[in-house]
């Protein structure tokens, strides 16, 4: 069957995503980007898998972290580790950078909501080439922008407003790792897909380091969330 | 599993407004820098203004990815025009040229609001004005965007430029100097990020006339 109502090809259309990650955080700092994401992989509102690699590193510049439908950022590796491993073939000294595997990224996205097919994801593009640091993001339609500080999905609504009170060109990759672990903890508090799990990525012109998973120190014993319904009254 | 999202589309408003004022030897043209996607900010400074050739500079809103993808396509197709004919595109030429890229995406549009500005071969400023899928008109001045329905109105009120039916036909282009054309253009801008909540951040504004190109930047409110 094959129609201008429905074809074969539309069974394999994503028309909503199955497993999926929550928000990414990246941010830039004093010597590079550092990049926040939980490991939580969810199935609808059933948290179905703990240990979800959502950063991934792109070639020796860059480093990629994902939100939405997995299998599709799994997918998309596919298409990086194949580019990157087709640019080394050519053995001339020349490497992706973090603008190029950004700017591929956005191609890829693009043409694929354009043939209704979207992969169903948010990404974020950090990088360092050449003293250059890079901070990028690229949506499911292919929207896409750079700025100092990016996050995907409710990290844009509770973190940007914290890193756009504290973000400053001279963090230390001390005082960067703190402000992140400071988004992911309220993400972890206010978003009920995040998990008490995550990594820390970390790229410089050293290259990529992605960290242990490891968890945050948590209180929940605030009133707020002891009884919210405290001067609520009336309300159940 | 129940469908959980609503429907996806592929398109979506990333918000913004422009606005390009054209005078005997200059053009204005100005855009906030805001990206929006429904009531959140997505960038504070994303630059909507890019310049097409050397006297054509084009400023759009609408959905981003569209407005990317066309800005890709018109540098291309000003690439191979410079390769064929040795010299940059007029702007009444990439008018056109702006028009049948829209139309030729008729029936998939790109979700483009586009004003263009610039000056033509007599170095007269130029304003074409269109809609999504191309129709497009030389205008005095025009005002595109999220914030259109509000600065349109105020821009008809100060600049009442002669009717187009007018026979002999009459200039289009505004009566007044450069400087009062940019003071006006913030003014606008000033009003709209009041009441639009799409605009807002800050305004670029590209100056263009004889003896090149000039930019200068206004802060808009930032709620």
């Amino acid at each position: 069957m094959n129609n201008l109502i429905g074809s074969d090809a539309d069974s394999q259309r994503t028309l909503y995503p199955y497993v999926t990650g929550t928000s990414v955080v990246g941010i830039k700092y004093k010597d590079g980007i550092l990049l926040a994401a939980d490991m939580g992989g969810s199935y609808g509102s059933t948290l179905r898998y703990k240990t979800v690699e959502r950063m991934k590193s792109v070639g020796k510049h860059s480093i990629i972290g994902a939100s939405g439908e997995i299998s599709d950022f799994q997918e998309i590796m596919r298409y990086l580790d194949e580019l990157i491993l087709y640019d080394n073939m050519w053995d001339d000294g020349n490497s992706f950078g973090p603008k190029e595997v950004h700017n591929y990224l956005t191609r890829v996205m693009y043409n694929r909501r354009n043939k209704f097919n979207p992969l169903w994801n948010s990404l974020v593009l950090g990088g360092v080439k050449n003293g250059q640091k890079y901070l990028g993001t690229v949506n499911m339609i292919g929207v896409h922008y750079e700025d100092n500080h990016v996050a995907t999905g409710f990290g844009n609504h509770l973190s940007r407003p914290i890193l756009r009170d504290e973000w400053h060109e001279n963090l230390t990759f001390e005082e960067g790792v703190k402000l992140l672990e400071k988004c992911m903890r309220v993400l972890l508090y206010r978003d009920r897909s995040a998990v008490n799990k995550l990594q820390i990525a970390k790229i410089t012109e050293e290259g990529v380091t992605i960290s242990q998973p490891y968890s945050l120190k948590t209180f929940w014993n605030f009133a707020a969330f002891q009884n919210p319904t405290v001067g609520a009254e009336g309300s159940w | 599993m129940t469908k959980q999202q609503a429907n996806w589309s592929p398109y979506d408003n990333n918000g913004g407004t422009c606005v390009a004022i054209a005078g005997a030897d200059y053009c204005v043209i100005a855009a906030d820098t805001r990206m929006s996607t429904g009531y959140s900010i997505l960038s504070r400074d994303y630059s909507k203004i890019i310049q097409l050739a050397d006297k054509s500079l084009m400023a759009s809103s609408g959905f981003q990815a569209d407005v990317r993808a066309l800005q890709k396509v018109l540098a291309a197709r000003h690439l191979i025009y410079q390769h064929q004919h040795n010299k940059q595109m007029s702007c009444p030429a990439m008018a056109q040229l702006l028009s049948n890229t829209l139309y030729y995406k008729r029936f998939f549009p790109y979700y483009a609001f586009n004003v263009l500005g610039g000056l033509d071969s007599e170095g007269k400023g130029c304003v074409f004005t269109y809609d999504a899928v191309g129709s497009y008109e030389r205008v005095g001045y025009s005002s595109q965007g999220s914030g259109a329905t509000l600065i349109t109105p105020f821009l008809d009120n100060q600049l009442k430029s002669p009717s187009p039916l007018l026979l002999p036909a009459k200039d289009a282009v505004t009566p007044l100097s450069e400087s009062e054309a940019i003071d006006l253009v913030k003014t606008c801008f000033a009003s709209a990020s009041e009441r639009d909540i799409y605009t807002g951040d800050k305004l670029e504004i590209v100056i263009l006339n004889a003896s090149g190109i000039r930019r200068e930047y206004l802060e808009l409110r930032k709620d």
